[in-house]
């Protein structure tokens, strides 16, 4: 693959993988305050992280919910396997996020406090549940799943829970914790936002040993991807460019320019992303004993015609919702303060 | 205890339908509920009048509490197709999956943006910016009405496609994107969804103020909501019954075995009675009941002795589910008149300024909230009991659909799952929407504040130049 083709099946190789991405950055900071919550005891700041991620949680989810919609589209028998495969882990998933959106929307209509103290369990584990289960699917594509000849899984629910795949998921726990608390830091002021500074320099140091030791894991344990970085050497500068992200994150936030932390947060985000993208393309599910049953761009996707007609769907919907996605953070940016709407 | 012997795909059925009928009961208020928004927000920015923005403040409060759960519930829909339809998903992904991408980008996006404008930014953007955020969420929620029937219209009438590949391997892919989107039930489908999602908006607001007035609070405010709601609700209800009219003649056209399991009609005959009150004896195929003579032939093609096709005209393994047809349709068409003849009688009374001396119309007008809740969940049932024995009308046979690696223990347990979750979050709803209700509109909404309390430039001398 040292050429990538330029086709309709790689462009929406891209598009799928850009909309997961933009799902990570997005969502990744509201899971992470989610992460965070339940350390501090105060309900007014329980209510401060609640309204910095108020108004885009929402609207942060709806990458997931495209980005399934443009698997089903463009890749069906990807989306068929690996939601069919990964049953349980998907049923929990989205328990996990049902939990926790509504929890939001409910905690604060009730002074109770065993109201208030249900919700915000809900919150806390629901999110973290979330951030942990798309890091042990994640892991388990990169890992490689067993596929039988007509391209069904052929594993079990407990085979999914592997150490490699563990680890991808606790990696991904602490990366969304470090750019949640980077979020809240810029969200908040006064004693909330010293004690996210405070947090967030553990977080950063909780994602870094994730980072490293998931990259020994992956040279070490991971042969394909090994592999694959061995036959193609520019792939390197892609995990050079994630390291200098990874490394930046620290440098900017040591100098309190927060909005470059949370910019190299992102790019770590999107480097990590390109670096598993490019490490499995053109597979998408990807069976190490049976190479020959993977999923590919090519035998997983949808008609020529379908990806044409969709790719002109996303040219006109993709830039619209990039704009007024632009123009509601704007709308919603400074510091969080509680008023009337307040959640 | 013995537990029923279930297999795979009874389970799936089960758990997507509850699922669905769950999940329905919150997106048709999101639209119904989205429009009257709009109507009260453009009310307040022409007249100035502050209850319109107590109004718009007080339903927008619902709106969040409704829209939390349709999202939260509505992404257990996405995920189905691929965890328990998985071999269905392969074969429509080309077609089906596109519609639904296209609700992703069209719609989702839109509302949930927007919403993030209407529900936290009262007093952080201008009067007009936040009328024009409500009118994107109301203009997304019903974008995401038009994908989803596109995408479910497909399933009954499938169009603007071919099928390739043999055996396990066949699915159909796009030849043209139009006719996928305008197929045959499309456009009557989609304004019969859309009108019962406004009956049930409006039914809602309708509801809520027919309480306040009995209990004599919030009365202004109540008459005003009320005098919305009730207009809503007569308009939105009269428009139902004539869709309905149009989605009978395309069944009619399109689905002739699911007309005939509508009315539980065995043999094809002319002056086809349509039936007002009974039930199918399927053994002896007969229906036992009130039928009013020709009418069905007249519904279905507009003249009273066009024959209509029975269901002897199918196999018998061609016919859908007769008496659970028959049953959620005739239940659907009986809570749309009652939704009609309430409305109406609200709306006269109400001009006649004596509504709220008539205390049993109020109480009936409170629980009519019910009824276009009621007529959606039967009419969805009518609409896809009716479909069967197909998932994609006349391609697919719904046992063919199912996930071919999903055993029947895992989806109990995700059954069992969902339905704890769906009762907790009913239980919770209703608890948080009693509250909402109890504490009424807020006294100090009547005075906007922030950013709202600025006067507007007056655009209207212009406009009258």
């Amino acid at each position: 693959m040292n050429a990538i083709p330029f086709d309709l099946n790689s462009i929406w190789f891209l598009l799928v993988g850009a909309l997961f991405t933009g799902y990570a950055m997005l969502d990744g900071f509201d899971l992470g305050i989610g992460a965070l919550y339940l350390f501090t005891k105060k309900d007014e700041e329980r209510r401060l992280l609640l309204n910095s991620i108020g108004p885009v949680w929402d609207g942060n989810e709806v990458w997931l919910v495209t980005g399934g919609g443009a698997l089903f589209a463009a890749f069906p028998d990807v989306y068929a396997t690996v939601f069919s495969g990964f049953y349980l882990a998907l049923i929990l998933l989205l328990a996990a996020l049902i939990f926790r959106g509504v929890a939001i929307e409910f905690r604060s209509k009730q002074p109770m406090r065993w109201w208030r103290q249900t919700w915000d369990v809900s919150f806390a584990g629901g999110s973290v549940l979330a951030a942990l289960l798309i890091g042990v699917a994640l892991g388990n594509i990169a890992w490689g799943v067993p596929l039988d000849q007509h391209g069904e899984f052929a594993g079990t629910f407990l085979g999914l829970l592997t150490p490699y795949p563990l680890l991808v998921g606790i990696t991904v726990v602490a990366l969304f914790m470090m750019h949640g608390a980077i979020y809240g830091v810029m969200k908040t002021e006064g004693e909330l936002h010293d004690k996210l500074r405070e947090w967030t320099r553990r977080c950063i140091i909780f994602f870094v040993i994730c980072a490293v030791t998931l990259t020994m894991a992956t040279l070490l344990y991971v042969p394909h991807m090994a592999a694959r970085m061995r036959a193609n050497p520019w792939l390197f500068s892609v995990a050079l460019l994630n390291m200098l992200s990874i490394a930046n994150v620290p440098r900017e936030f040591h100098h309190g320019r927060d909005r470059m932390a949370f910019v190299s947060s992102c790019g770590t985000i999107i480097t990590l992303m390109a670096l598993f993208a490019l490490n499995i393309f053109p597979n998408l599910v990807f069976s190490p004993q049976h190479p020959e049953n993977s999923l590919t761009i090519y035998n997983a996707a949808s008609s020529p015609k379908t990806l044409g007609v969709m790719l002109v769907i996303a040219g006109i919907g993709v830039p619209a919702v990039a704009a007024y996605t632009v123009c509601i953070y704007w709308i919603f940016r400074g510091k969080v303060k509680l008023d009337r709407v307040s959640y | 205890m013995v537990w029923p012997v279930m297999d795979v795909l009874t389970l799936s059925r089960i758990q997507f339908g509850a699922t669905i009928a769950f999940h329905y009961i919150y997106p048709p208020l999101s639209i119904g509920l989205g429009l009257l928004l709009v109507i009260m927000e453009a009310l307040w920015l022409k007249t100035g009048n502050n209850l319109y923005h107590q109004m718009a403040r007080f339903w927008t409060r619902v709106f969040a509490l409704t829209f939390a759960i349709g999202v939260a519930t509505g992404i257990v829909m996405e995920f189905e197709f691929g965890t328990n339809w998985a071999t269905y998903s392969r074969f429509v992904g080309d077609v089906f999956g596109s519609a639904l991408a296209a609700e992703g980008i069209f719609a989702f996006f839109l509302e949930s943006g927007f919403l993030a404008v209407l529900l936290f930014g009262w007093e952080k953007v201008g009067r007009k910016t936040h009328f024009f955020s409500t009118c994107m969420v109301c203009l997304g929620a019903h974008f995401s009405a038009v994908w989803i029937v596109v995408a479910n219209s497909w399933m009954q009438t499938p169009a603007g496609y071919h099928l390739v590949g043999h055996g396990l391997l066949t699915r159909a892919e796009i030849t043209n994107f139009w006719q996928l989107v305008f197929n045959p039930s499309t456009v009557q489908r989609l304004g019969h969804t859309v009108c019962g999602a406004w009956c049930a908006g409006a039914f809602f607001v309708v509801s809520v103020s027919a309480w306040y007035l009995l209990k004599g609070r919030h009365v202004d405010f109540a008459r005003k909501s009320l005098k919305l709601g009730l207009f809503a609700a007569l308009g939105a209800s009269l428009l139902q019954a004539a869709t309905g009219h149009l989605s009978a003649q395309g069944v009619a056209k399109n689905q002739p075995a699911k007309l005939a399991a509508f009315e539980g009609l065995y043999d094809t005959v002319s002056n086809a009675p349509l039936v007002l009150a009974g039930y199918v004896d399927e053994k002896r195929e007969r229906v036992v009941g009130l039928a009013a003579p020709g009418l069905l032939s007249f519904l279905a093609h507009n003249n009273f002795h066009t024959p209509v096709i029975g269901l002897h005209e199918f196999k018998p393994e061609d016919r859908p589910p007769v008496t659970a047809s028959f049953l959620f349709f005739h239940a659907m068409v009986g809570l749309g008149m009652a939704m009609i003849g309430l409305a109406a009688l609200g709306f006269l009374y109400f001009h006649h300024g004596s509504l709220p001396q008539r205390r049993w119309l109020l109480w009936l007008l409170v629980v009519a909230v019910l009824l276009p809740q009621l007529a959606n969940q039967m009419g969805w049932f009518a609409a896809e009991v009716g479909r069967q024995p197909w998932i994609v009308y006349g391609l697919m046979r719904t046992p063919e659909g199912i996930s071919a690696v999903v055993k029947a223990n895992t989806v109990i347990a995700s059954l069992v799952l969902f339905t704890l979750i769906y009762f907790l979050l009913f239980a919770v709803f209703i608890y948080l929407l009693n509250d909402k209700i109890q504490h009424g509109p807020h006294a100090d909404d009547l005075v906007p504040a922030g950013k709202l309390a600025l006067p507007i430039v007056q655009p209207a001398t212009e406009e009258r130049k």
